[in-house]
């Protein structure tokens, strides 16, 4: 038996109205929607090495150096300075973030009297041994973040990006 | 599964007599196209009304990116327009929609004066609908201003010099709409509060008026 494929005006109507309105409202809504989450969709910048001292100046005690460089803020240029901390290991250069893996804070090198040979962040008193890795028992729970790093000509450039040590 | 949290939520707050009042309402006759195919000038109230509403959306999303600051602002603007995708079309929407208003509300205008519907009782409506023009022509002027380009500033220049010939309180007016003596800084905050607050939401207010008046008036006509 054929089956009663008779669609009522009012169906029709209801179809082709809401079909028709709905592409309407998508015409309008889509490209603002498109517009608003771009930042989600813009690729990544490019990381640039930055040159940030000479690896002389360097000592297997931590040194605070200014990593500077400059940020694409869309209609802005920003110039971010950060702090890094540098110093040697044997020969290897080690770059270090400054930011408190536990709520991003600044930590500082030895201002803790207790623990001269640590970092220290005065926020909620987390602690890192110099090599980055965090003291248990203190609130942050990974080690400091470290920046990809270059030696070019006896100078250390980094990328503007510390990951993560684990 | 739709039907059943329509259901839930209608069982504890009735909400279909709220859109059933809408959709049941009947359109009469002597204003529907579909009988009589003059009767399309009656859709450019709602024709209004809808590009009101692209211009608040548009203008929504474009404050995402716009800064009402002198150094910044014609450059989040271009900002927008040239690198954010779809930029182009928003500001696009909003740039042409601006005016697609003012045709709309002049054309609702003429279909309103020659059908005789600003006559007895409908005096407050047309009232309220000059009101509305005066606040979408406001909408027009401030957003002029917003790119700050040569054309925004030079147009500012020329409407505040416009309202500084309004006798007796003509220099006070330009102090206050250029919010100091010259169009700076602080003018192009005051236009974009003035833009994207102040009159849309008295914009809002006065349709949702108008709305009602007509629902409780009906449609004049037929002729
Ligand atoms: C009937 C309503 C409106 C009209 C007639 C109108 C008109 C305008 C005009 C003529 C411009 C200048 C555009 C250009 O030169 O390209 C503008 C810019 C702007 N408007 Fe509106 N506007 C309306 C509603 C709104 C609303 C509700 C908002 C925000 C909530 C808004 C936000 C903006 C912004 C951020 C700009 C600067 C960006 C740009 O210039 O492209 N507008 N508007
Ligand atoms: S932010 Fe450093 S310890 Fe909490």
């Amino acid at each position: 038996m054929e089956k009663n494929h008779n669609v009522s005006r009012r169906q029709f109507l209801t179809y082709t109205l809401t079909g028709v309105g709905g592409f309407m409202a998508a015409g309008v809504v889509m490209p603002m929607v498109r517009f608003a989450v771009d930042p989600l969709l813009q690729a990544d910048a490019a990381d640039d090495m930055v040159d940030v001292a000479a690896v002389d100046e360097l000592t297997e005690v931590p040194q605070a150096y200014d990593l500077e460089y400059e940020q694409d803020q869309g209609w802005h240029i920003e110039q971010v300075s950060e702090t890094v901390w540098l110093f040697l290991e044997g020969d290897e250069v080690v770059a270090l973030s400054s930011v408190c893996t536990h709520l991003g804070c600044t930590v500082n090198w030895g201002t803790d009297p207790d623990n001269p040979e640590q970092f220290f962040c005065p926020c909620h008193l987390g602690r890192f041994e110099r090599d980055g890795n965090n003291v248990p028992g203190t609130p942050p729970t990974e080690p400091l973040h470290r920046y990809p790093l270059e030696v070019r000509d006896g100078r250390v450039f980094l990328g503007t990006n510390a990951q993560p040590q684990i | 599964m739709l039907q059943r949290i329509y259901d839930w939520i209608d069982d504890r707050v009735d909400v279909t007599p709220l859109w059933r009042d809408v959709a049941d309402h009947e359109v009469p006759e002597h204003v529907n196209p579909g009988h009589h195919f003059s009767a399309f000038v009656y859709c450019f109230g709602g024709l209004t009304f809808f590009t009101v509403v692209i211009q608040i959306l548009s203008g929504m999303f474009l404050t995402m990116y716009y800064v009402p600051d002198i150094v910044n602002a014609h450059a989040s603007v271009e900002y927008l327009q040239s690198d954010v995708a779809y930029g182009m079309i928003v500001r696009g929407m909003h740039h042409w929609g601006a005016s697609v208003v003012i045709v709309m509300v002049f054309l609702h205008t003429l279909r309103v004066f020659f059908t005789g519907s600003y006559k007895k009782p409908r005096e407050i409506n047309w009232v309220v609908g000059v009101l509305l023009f005066f606040i979408i022509l406001g909408l027009g002027f401030t957003g002029y201003l917003l790119p700050w380009d040569m054309k925004a500033y030079f147009a500012t220049q020329v409407g505040l010099e416009i309202a500084e010939t309004v006798p007796v309180i003509g220099e006070l007016l330009y102090t206050l709409l250029a919010g100091g003596e010259f169009i700076g800084a602080q003018t192009l905050t005051r236009f974009f509060a003035i833009h994207v607050f102040f009159l849309p939401g008295a914009l809002l207010a006065l349709v949702a008026v108008h709305f009602i008046m007509i629902r409780r008036q009906g449609i004049s006509g037929p002729l």
